[in-house]
């Protein structure tokens, strides 16, 4: 089972779509994981059913038992985030600000503090309209997006693909360069990159690759939209070129395309360019396992 | 030598844990006394923060000459294994912990 | 109550790409025509408003934040900082103390709890700060090192520099990251007005929706722009008006725009709809703050 994720450093150059193209075409073949949970979109295109939830944890938070409280202020004097204030008869601890350090917990001389797992999440298993399965999260509002709720969808998805025998988990990836991207890469088999001509993705394509070099991940690219700005596609497979990372495919840019998004169908659904640009992107991908 | 695996499951025909700090087991060969042993590292994986470096911690621990695992410590847990005084071997992908044992004997895995 | 004269807007998104950088580096260039105004790029893992303007930066300044520094010579391997540390940052490996600065949150437990003060804190560099003068506009951006996993430490450092380095600026305006977490929080805490930029797509609903629940926690003023407009449906025209919120401003889907965009130019001067589209924004935008 190959692990290949989709990522991009910048928003909005298609990753998803991108993502929820290769899913469909590659149908029972792979399994799905949508690790851009901050604001998780694919499902909008794939229309998962919702079947399995659970919540989802993860590091802690400081809870106080008002009642145990004896307002000494230590907790208060210790906290280096601001989230202890103090009443007359207890102290409180703000549940937005607090940062999980326990650190208040640790001084307390009446025990009045204990650590509780943080619920940031629900994680979802589900059926989607490829025949196949796909695992997706909400993020609470305001919640630190660790890696960790990204891992966990990413490991659902791949023990889905192992048990059922499927040949890819294909992972939406979260953007950025910081911890829940690094924890949709790291020990991927496969890395492919979606950006389009533009400066602001140009910049952020050289960020994202310095990430992934430190993982050593074999890298493709796609340059979608590539035809808005042809100075600025020759001067990102130049740079392609320099940083030996296969430049597979591009997509052009295509109203019928951004109509089908609009209306929640798939770059692989929007007509015979987009469709076209998938397949072949999706026999490249294939061509990398021989 | 003490040889380490990091690896998907208890025995030689696992297959190994490409990763490093959310590997689910750790299994060690110990060359002379001709001894496997397993320590389960599934709990890593419920680290919010730094799973690299408390699985960097339990393999200091455990005290390998050798470590054989797929892509590599990532940034977190590669800094802690430095002072380790271990040499690692990567690249074991998709291959069983024997597989990788005889690859290693037969030199043909990458030295990080 | 704001004082009048000066205001703080963030513009903010649930998703990346929808033309949050786009706007808030327009609104910016043209609010400076009139007034001395304030760009803060605070989306410091991906800072691309400067892109937008020419300019010298200023020589870069490291920005850091405190971890703790192991001394070897007092420690006695107690393992209280270990025992304290909820973030693997500070593990014991043998003899030795192994501390991680990526992954220190500053808290302090373990070098205030050291009774041999074995662990005084230290300058960790995690990103820097640049500036960009063009008459009355200022473009101050944070800019994450790469491998940097935390963002938030730099966002608060940056926004505590443009109130403190920039206090005579009347309007600051905020490119916050995406999304909706912490790192957001961090962003648009303390603004007096949050516009929330997306699209009439299913996807751009989507992540108003979001968006909106999160400013609506923080209880914080929100209006929204509605970009490329034309391409999708009335789905967001429809939920703002059942949530009661207004929307400011609507920018058509048109090529051009993508495309001065993507060579890094600013649309005050071509297509000629944009400039008045975005002075009756700020318009509007001066009404409400003066209103709140």
């Amino acid at each position: 089972m190959k692990e290949i994720a989709i990522v991009s450093g910048k928003g909005g150059t298609g990753k998803t779509s991108v993502a929820a193209s290769l899913a469909l075409v590659a149908g029972m073949e792979a399994v799905i994981a949508d690790c851009d949970v901050d604001a998780a979109n694919m499902h909008l295109l794939l229309r998962p059913d919702f079947s399995e939830a659970c919540d989802f944890y993860s590091g802690e938070i400081a809870v106080i038992d008002k009642g145990m409280c004896r307002v000494c202020g230590k907790c208060m004097e210790v906290c280096h985030f601001d989230a202890v204030t103090l009443t007359d008869s207890y102290a409180e601890i703000s549940a937005i600000n607090c940062e999980g350090c326990g650190y208040c917990s640790y001084v307390c001389g009446s025990s009045a503090i204990t650590m509780v797992p943080a619920k940031t999440g629900v994680v979802y298993e589900s059926n989607i309209r490829s025949g196949s399965k796909m695992v997706h999260a909400t993020m609470e509002p305001g919640a630190e997006n660790s890696g960790k709720l990204v891992f966990n969808v990413r490991e659902r998805a791949a023990d889905i693909a192992r048990r059922e025998q499927k040949g890819f988990t294909i992972i939406d990836g979260s953007p950025g360069i910081g911890c829940p991207v690094i924890a949709s890469l790291s020990g991927v088999s496969l890395a492919v990159l979606v950006t389009e001509p533009s400066v602001a993705a140009i910049h952020d394509l050289l960020r994202i690759v310095e990430v992934i070099q430190q993982f050593r991940i074999r890298t493709l690219c796609v340059i979608n939209k590539y035809d808005i700005n042809r100075a600025k596609t020759n001067e990102i497979k130049l740079l392609l070129a320099n940083m030996n990372i296969a430049h597979v495919c591009d997509i052009a840019y295509d109203s019928d395309i951004a109509k089908a998004i609009a209306a929640g169908k798939a770059m692989s659904e929007s007509g015979k360019r987009g469709s076209r640009a998938i397949a072949e992107l999706w026999s490249k991908i294939k061509a990398v396992y021989g | 030598m003490r040889i380490l695996f990091t690896s998907t499951g208890e025995s030689w025909d696992s297959v190994i844990d490409p990763r490093f700090g959310r590997t689910e087991y750790l299994v060690l060969y110990d060359e002379e006394s001709d001894s496997l042993s397993v320590t389960d590292n599934r709990s890593a994986k419920n680290e919010a923060h730094g799973a690299g470096r408390a699985t960097a911690k339990v393999v200091s621990d455990l005290k390998p000459d050798i470590l054989i695992t797929g892509n590599g410590p990532g940034g977190n847990a590669s800094g802690a294994i430095k002072g380790m005084n271990m040499k690692i071997f990567i690249n074991a992908h998709n291959l069983t912990i024997k597989e990788a044992y005889d690859n290693y004997r037969n030199k043909k895995l990458t030295e990080l | 109550m704001t004082n009048s004269k000066y205001i703080k807007i963030a513009v903010a998104s649930g998703k990346g790409g929808t033309g949050k950088t786009m706007l808030a580096t327009n609104l910016a260039a043209l609010i400076s025509g009139s007034t001395k105004t304030l760009l803060v790029d605070l989306d410091v893992e991906e800072p691309n408003s400067s892109l937008f303007f020419g300019g010298n930066k200023s020589p870069a300044k490291t920005l850091f934040r405190p971890v703790p520094e192991w001394n070897r010579e007092k420690c006695l391997l107690c393992d209280i900082c270990s025992d304290a540390c909820r973030f693997n940052a500070l593990i014991r490996l043998g003899n030795e103390i192994s501390i991680f600065d990526k992954l220190c949150h500053s808290c302090f437990a373990c070098s205030e709890l050291c009774p041999q003060q074995a662990l005084p804190m230290k300058e960790h560099a995690i990103g820097e700060l640049t500036h960009i003068t063009d008459n009355n506009l200022t473009i101050v951006e944070g800019r994450l090192f790469t491998g940097e996993e935390q963002s938030v430490p730099l966002i608060n450092q940056t926004k505590e520099l443009s109130e403190t380095d920039y206090g005579d600026y009347e309007v600051k305006i905020y490119d916050s990251p995406p999304g909706t977490s912490c790192p957001v929080i961090a962003a648009v805490k303390g603004c007096d007005l949050v516009l929330l930029v997306t699209e009439p797509t299913p996807f751009g609903l989507n992540d108003l929706r979001l968006a909106y629940a999160t400013m609506k926690k923080m209880n914080l003023p929100v209006a929204v722009v509605i970009n490329r407009h034309g391409i999708g449906n009335g789905e967001v025209d429809e939920y703002c008006r059942n949530e009661s919120v207004e929307i400011i401003a609507k920018i058509p889907y048109d090529m051009e725009i993508a495309r001065i965009c993507s060579d890094g130019g600013l649309l005050l001067e071509e297509p000629g709809y944009v400039r008045p589209l975005l002075e009756s924004l700020h318009k509007r935008l001066i009404e409400i703050t003066n209103c709140l």
